[in-house]
């Protein structure tokens, strides 16, 4: 893979990294992270929406009139979303249940129609789609952290496996008032850390 | 009385951005003054409740007699699009004070997860038609509330001294997060 295709990917992942960065999204951030599982399998079909929705329009950029390009990309974006829903709802019932509105929701998460108009609308279709797997694979990172800590902090788990009792867990992390302290220091430290890390 | 006890679940108890996580964009974005949190309110109550009428009607009149259920995400957003325009220019015309107030809040609103999320709940719910418009107004309410009480707070934090690193969206989620546990105390009022 040449210099710039990489160039792109790693944008994606931490110079533009959506929840640290960005902040973008916030509400799928905050809500689907109660453990590192969902935090990832949200990430998952946020990515796959991510490359389907930025590959279509990149396709469709000289076809789409300017004046009514939002309601088209909203279509497009809604069609992978309804895409994710059926495919989740029929394999991983489970999964779809404790993620719950969120996953029709992704429609209206602004990084799948901020990276429509800002990228893919002016790029090409394997650049759009590396963007699309680059910001996808960003924001499924930055939720596993979230998840995992949030998960570690309230039940002393790690996906599932023991790391300390749950005597000891801190319940608040699994409720909401954790997600948004956790995720609060979580970008603290992410602005600090990204001063001394140039790319 | 169920009216009533929508009305308190959905304002204080299931607030439906301290404890649904629905809107924190708006919520985050427009807080760093009162008096636009007020209007970005105004325009929630009014949107979400038209928007909820209408998704209500199309999914019971259109969606579900012909088994087009799956279709429900696409017709919506297209839906609330283009009611958040249509809403503009009526309000254009017919009410240039309330536009005057509202207008800048409304392009904002289509992205807004809170009225997709509450007309999509509505159905999952099993409300009816007037259930759905008390839960519809009060959920808004609750963003309100939430958004003004937010707001202040940020207005008060902008003349503190910060840490770098905390400052901004650092501070502001903190400061959220222990605005969602001063709600958590109202948890276990309704069942």
């Amino acid at each position: 893979m040449s210099q710039s295709k990489f160039k792109i990917i790693l944008n994606g992942l931490i110079t533009e990294n959506p929840t640290f960065v960005l902040i973008l999204g916030m509400c799928p951030t905050l809500a689907t992270s109660t453990s590192a599982l969902n935090g990832i399998s949200m990430g998952l079909a946020t990515s796959f929406v991510l490359i389907g929705s930025n590959m279509v329009i990149s396709m469709l950029k000289n076809v789409i009139p300017e004046k009514v390009r939002i309601p088209a990309y909203v279509v497009v974006i809604a069609t992978f979303v309804s895409v994710v829903e059926m495919f989740m709802q029929a394999y991983v019932p489970a999964l779809y249940e404790s993620l719950g509105i969120f996953i029709p929701l992704i429609v209206v998460n602004c990084i799948v129609l901020g990276r429509a108009e800002a990228f893919a609308s002016k790029n090409s279709v394997l650049d759009s789609t590396l963007d699309g797997l680059g910001i996808g694979l960003g924001f499924t990172i930055a939720l596993g952290i979230l998840g995992s800590i949030r998960e570690l902090l309230g039940t002393g788990k790690i996906f599932n496996v023991n790391i300390f009792s749950d005597h000891y867990g801190t319940l608040i992390f699994i409720l909401a008032p954790g997600a948004f302290i956790a995720l609060a220091y979580l970008i603290a430290i992410v602005n600090k850390l990204i001063k001394h890390i140039k790319i | 009385m169920t009216y009533f006890l929508i009305f308190i679940s959905a304002v204080f108890v299931n607030n439906i951005v301290l404890t649904q996580f629905l809107g924190i964009c708006p919520f985050l974005g427009v807080s760093k003054k009162i008096d636009t949190a007020l209007g970005m309110s105004g325009a929630v109550v009014f949107v979400m409740t038209i928007s909820t009428i209408i998704t209500y009607l199309i999914q019971k009149g259109i969606l579900a007699p012909f088994n087009l259920e799956f279709l429900q995400t696409i017709v919506y957003i297209l839906v609330i699009a283009a009611l958040v325009q249509l809403v503009e220019i009526i309000l254009k015309k017919i009410s240039p004070s309330l536009y005057q107030a509202l207008g800048v809040f409304l392009p904002l609103i289509t992205t807004n997860c809170t009225i997709l999320g509450v007309a999509i709940l509505v159905i999952q719910k099993e409300f009816n038609l007037m259930e759905s418009v008390v839960f519809a107004i009060s959920t808004a309410i609750g963003f309100g509330l939430a958004l003004i009480l937010f707001a202040g707070i940020r207005e008060q934090l902008s003349m503190v001294k910060l840490p770098k690193g905390m400052e901004g969206t650092p501070i502001a989620l903190l400061t959220a997060g222990l605005l969602a546990m001063a709600f958590m105390g109202f948890a276990g009022i309704v069942k």
